[in-house]
């Protein structure tokens, strides 16, 4: 584990020590657990750039771009329609391995950091995040208004798993910054992904990568993988819970 | 205090699914039903899933049933043979009902087909039950005696089998059908069916009331439980922490809502009973009929990697 660190160190020295920036991050909690009076946490987010000898000397502003990245999971969207005086579900469309949260912060509005161009190919912002729909035996993404493309996202920014803020990031010195991760009670377990991207004058400079985990704990955790791993005895427990409880009942409450 | 319903994801207050429980316990305790056509809906209005509030409250209502059926069990008010007839019926419905929600909620229109069948049956049964009800109650006012009862066509099926505890004669394929349908609509619907069960019981099948009770009970507990352990298995749903809260809140309502019953005549209880069930079956058509606040749901189809 230790020799794998040092690897990794030791690769990520070697393969910055061609470019003039390097960035140093780390989350203030590599490991959330989920306990069942868990309402909500923020994770921050720190980290420097550090400069070397080529680079240039006028460069004094940077701006940041954090991409948060959860578990991807396979997600349906369905749209209601009034079919005989009734609202039903009619149409469908089918999003694969999309993150089941997503949260994207920058230290200044995206626009102003870089240019439409490169944000699209970098997957900056909401509406350029590549989310794979299929379409008709087709897999592709679709236009930014497409409208359940963008009541997907309305959806999960509704319930806090899809962010954006272009105000989230700050540097306390011109190389210093911070930012905060909320994550709210219902956040998906999972491993997730943190890309943090530099720029300067409109341009990636570098990038680089951390992860942290979220697991859930304690008895809530217990039922949840018994109900989906070992159905029939979770059933039978179930079933003679119930009937425990009504033998019981009929004891106390017994009138005779 | 707030929990973390496992199954259900979504944190609840105890002590609000624990007063639900017991006020459902209550009206079951008093009607002398299951009470989970009732149940079902108020876990829908709170937020959890129609489909696990479905699978749920099947193993409350097995609880509730279990704890009535014993009574009437030492009170010998119930007819072995009749619940073995029935539950033959009772145990296909209910493995089809399970089959068909897995079916339904791959489509995407379980929500919809659950409110569908609670407009359509708590509307029906409801407003029969009230005019019915209505009816006795006049009756009664006036003085007249009640109409005898008559023979019907169904007493004319053949495969007759003698039920002696409820000394009836009796063909067992409108039993076995009786059981099948409401086998089928609690998997389905996530009730016990005694309150469609009690009226087919009396009013088709001339089953004598000093029996009719303790045997649904019967059909109720063995469907339930069934269900229970077939939506915990296919479908893995069945959310335990709910289901002991509402199980604990249902058998101690039910015990004072007996007590109240008694104080009650018949017919008033019948009259009640119709308008509690139209009233729920209204507003499950409402829900319906106006514009949904979001047209567009999203549904996770299982976290991988």
């Amino acid at each position: 584990m230790i020799r794998a660190l040092l690897a990794a160190l030791l690769l990520l020295l070697l393969a910055s020590a061609a470019r003039a920036e390097r960035l140093i991050v780390s989350v203030s909690n590599h490991r959330v657990t989920v306990t069942p009076n868990y309402s909500g946490e923020e994770l921050v987010l720190f980290g420097s750039v550090e400069k070397d000898a080529t680079t240039p000397a006028d460069r004094r502003t940077y701006d940041l771009v954090v991409t948060v990245m959860g578990p991807r999971a396979d997600m349906v969207t369905r749209r209601k329609e009034r079919t005989f005086g009734i609202w039903i579900n009619t149409d469908y469309r089918q999003f694969l391995q999309v993150p089941s949260y997503l949260a994207l912060f920058a230290n200044r509005p995206f626009d102003l950091i870089t240019s439409p161009e490169i944000a699209r190919r970098q997957q900056i912002g909401l509406n350029n995040v590549l989310l794979t729909q299929r379409v008709s035996g087709d897999y592709a993404d679709v236009v930014p208004n497409d409208p359940f493309r963008s009541a997907f996202i309305r959806l999960r920014t509704q319930h806090g798993l899809y962010r954006e803020d272009a105000s989230a990031v700050t540097f306390l010195t011109p190389t210093l910054f911070r930012t905060g991760i909320p994550l709210p009670a219902e956040v998906p377990i999972g491993t997730y992904e943190i890309e943090i991207k530099l720029f300067a004058d409109g341009a990636l400079i570098t990038k680089t990568e951390t992860a942290f985990e979220i697991v859930k704990v304690g008895f809530e955790q217990f039922v949840a993988t018994a109900a989906r791993q070992h159905g029939l005895i979770y059933g039978l427990v179930t079933a003679a819970m119930a009937l425990m409880t009504g033998w019981m009942a009929s004891i106390v409450f017994r009138k005779d | 205090m707030q929990l973390y319903l496992p199954i259900a994801d979504l944190p609840v207050n105890v002590f609000l699914v624990l007063a639900m429980g017991a006020a459902v316990g209550f009206v079951s305790g008093m009607f002398g039903i299951g009470g989970g056509f009732l149940m079902t809906p108020l876990l829908i209005f709170i937020g959890i899933t129609p489909a696990v509030a479905v699978a749920s409250v099947a193993s409350h209502i097995a609880a509730s049933s279990f704890s009535g059926a014993l009574s009437y069990w030492r009170r010998r008010a119930m007819d072995p043979a009749l619940a073995g007839v029935l539950l033959c019926g009772g145990v296909t419905g209910t493995a089809l009902g399970v089959w068909t929600f897995t079916q339904l909620r791959a489509l995407g229109q379980l929500d919809l087909m659950i409110a569908l069948s609670y407009v359509v049956l708590l509307t029906t049964v409801g407003s029969l039950m009230f005019s019915e009800g209505l009816r006795a109650l006049m009756r009664t006012r006036r003085g007249a005696v009640p109409p005898r009862r008559t023979h019907n066509w169904i007493h004319g099926l053949p495969l007759k089998m003698r039920f002696k505890r409820s000394k009836i004669y009796l063909s067992v394929i409108p039993v076995v059908i009786v059981g099948i349908v409401i086998g089928f609509i609690g998997a389905v619907m996530g009730i016990g069916g005694g309150f469609i069960l009690v009226p087919i019981m009396i009013y088709l099948l001339r089953v004598p009331t000093s029996t009719v009770i303790g045997t649904s009970m019967v059909l109720t507990l063995v469907t339930m439980l069934f269900a229970t352990m077939l939506h915990a298995v296919t479908n893995h749903l069945v959310d335990a922490v709910l289901a002991l809260i509402l199980m604990v809140g249902g058998v101690t309502g039910a015990q004072f809502g007996a007590r109240a019953g008694q104080k009650i005549r018949g017919e008033q209880l019948r009259l009640l009973l119709g308008l509690l069930i139209l009233s729920v079956g209204v507003r499950f058509a409402v829900e319906l009929v106006i514009r949904p606040e979001d047209l567009f749901t999203i549904r996770e189809l299982g976290v991988s990697g």
